[in-house]
């Protein structure tokens, strides 16, 4: 079999083969819905709180602050818009950062189209945003701060328990976007001082189409999805037993090796990164402490994005890139422009996401290839002079 | 997947990369804030171009809109050169996802720049020739 190494996990993960022995019952036979009475029923509605209560104590929550959605970018376009329309009466400012994911970004500028004002605060040329802008961007109509706890692109995690005690200090809520985060770091909403957090099971090796969003008992939420009244009225649709079963079981497992795996990807991670900044003209993006365990990202000058993952799945490698030509707009990462590279820069950009099938063999081989990439576009760069 | 065939074709197996030696037709496009940037080279004998080559920062479709722009109008003469339009470009590659189309157009301008530049060399004036050329100053050039 051709050479096929995954470097995308940031992207999505694996199904874990726990996570999907735990599911089987009810794809096959457990088909009932949670909602009915009878004991068929019961069975699903018993295996979707267990699956809950196993989701909780993996945060640091109880069962009932644990609703299940279809993924992170519902989880974070419910908790944004969940709090706009509740306290819409209150205030109508929200705070946040200039690296969101877009299922952040989106639905905020959705919100100011609406007529809400967002704070879009910078951040350090390592991604990091600082405690106390936050601070004194809070307004006496400040409804809501949302941070993401650890950034998609260039892996920076973010002082999310520090900006949560700032929120609970001023009376704001605090939601994250702990997509990246969870299953990777360790998860508290108790020092984190979250009132909100976003999950996708598909990111540490649960299923696609999987999610949950945390909800500290007493926030006021809307309800974004209306129907038959599922997730305690929060969350219509039927519930999706086998998804929410098989992400818990993912998320157990992930917690339960998370010591060793992420001390292991974290090796991994800088040997790659050292690796690949013996280039010349190259740099890392984002920290080199603090950053996710799995997450390597740089860039290297007058070689484009897009042409390095095109050459990489040449040679059997996935990865991914930041670059405008990944995307429809001309424009490179609005992260990538937020840590202040330049756009002629944020073009190269690449970013490579280790996991659990990595191994060090196959850190050897993206170097080796990645490295001859690299000098390939370069020759072939009418602007690259050696 | 986002790209022909051709495209990925002409992406991998790039034809003509390089600088032409003794060039008396060289053209540069594009702004490496916008991320792609072409530069052909030519050596034209006789009205006709014995050999072209380009060199290109850019995206999987600038480097196979190069490769093919170059094929296109290698041994024509300058006049058939300059018929050259990005739509033939793109079809060659059998066709190009909407959002890339601007890079067949770059390598369309890459030609022509290195067109007039040979005719500037001549001394002819290239403007009724050519037209008046690409300002260069959309916002994805001027950045």
């Amino acid at each position: 079999m051709a050479k096929f190494i995954y470097a995308d996990n940031a992207a999505t993960t694996k199904l874990s083969s726990q996570a999907l022995e735990a599911m089987m019952p009810f794809l096959e036979n457990a088909y009932g819905n949670p909602s009915s009475l009878y004991r068929f029923g019961q069975e699903a509605k018993t295996a979707l709180e267990q699956a809950r209560a196993d989701m909780a104590s993996c945060l640091n929550a109880q069962s009932g602050e644990i609703f299940f959605t279809s993924g992170g970018t519902e989880s974070d376009n419910w908790a944004i818009r969940g709090v706009a329309q509740a306290l819409g009466k209150k205030g109508r400012h929200i705070i946040t950062s200039s690296i969101e994911h877009h299922a952040v970004m989106h639905t905020l500028q959705q919100l100011e189209r609406e007529g809400y004002s967002v704070t879009w605060l910078p951040v350090d040329g390592e991604g990091r945003v600082n405690p106390d802008e936050v601070k004194k961007a809070i307004r006496p109509d400040t409804i809501l701060i949302t941070i993401m706890a650890a950034n998609n692109e260039i892996g920076t995690i973010e002082p999310v328990a520090k900006i949560g005690a700032i929120a609970h200090e001023a009376g704001v809520l605090f939601h994250t976007d702990a997509v990246q985060a969870t299953g990777h770091i360790p998860v508290d909403v108790e020092t984190w001082n979250v009132d909100l957090l976003s999950l996708s099971g598909h990111k540490f090796h649960g299923p696609h189409g999987t999610g949950a969003l945390y909800v500290r008992k007493g926030t006021r939420l809307a309800p974004l999805i209306l129907g038959g009244g599922q997730e305690k009225g929060k969350r219509s649709g039927t519930e999706n037993v086998a998804g929410c079963v098989g992400m818990a079981a993912a998320l157990k497992e992930a917690v339960a090796e998370m010591p060793a795996e992420s001390r292991r990807l974290t090796a991994l991670r800088d040997k790659l990164i050292n690796g690949l900044l013996a280039l010349p003209r190259s740099r890392r993006t984002g920290p080199s402490k603090n950053r996710l365990p799995g997450t390597a990202s740089l860039v290297f000058e007058c070689v484009e994005g897009e042409s390095m993952v095109l050459q990489l799945d040449a040679r059997g490698i996935c990865a991914s890139s930041g670059s405008a030509c990944s995307s429809a707009s001309l424009e490179p990462s609005h992260v990538l422009l937020a840590i202040g590279l330049p756009q002629e820069i944020a073009h190269g950009s690449v970013r490579l996401s280790l996991g659990r099938d990595t191994t060090e063999k196959d850190v050897d081989d993206i170097i080796e290839n990645l490295t001859a990439v690299v000098n390939n576009l370069r020759a072939m760069s009418p602007i690259w002079a050696a | 997947m986002l790209y022909s065939d051709k495209v990925m074709d002409h992406f991998s197996n790039p034809r003509n990369v390089g600088e032409v030696e003794n060039a008396n037709a060289v053209g540069q496009v594009g702004n490496p804030v916008c991320g792609d940037i072409m530069k052909i080279t030519m050596r034209i004998q006789d009205n006709v171009i014995k050999d072209v080559k380009f060199k290109t920062f850019g995206c999987g479709a600038a480097v196979a809109t190069s490769s093919m722009a170059t094929e296109m109008v290698k041994g024509k003469t300058v006049g058939d050169a300059l018929k050259l339009t990005n739509a033939a470009v793109a079809q060659a590659l059998d066709g190009l996802p909407p959002q890339k189309l601007h890079c067949s157009v770059l390598a369309e301008e890459a030609v022509k720049a290195a067109l007039t530049d040979y005719y500037t060399r001549q001394g002819i004036d290239p403007v009724p020739i050519m037209g008046e050329q690409c300002p260069h100053d959309c916002s994805c050039c001027s950045g």
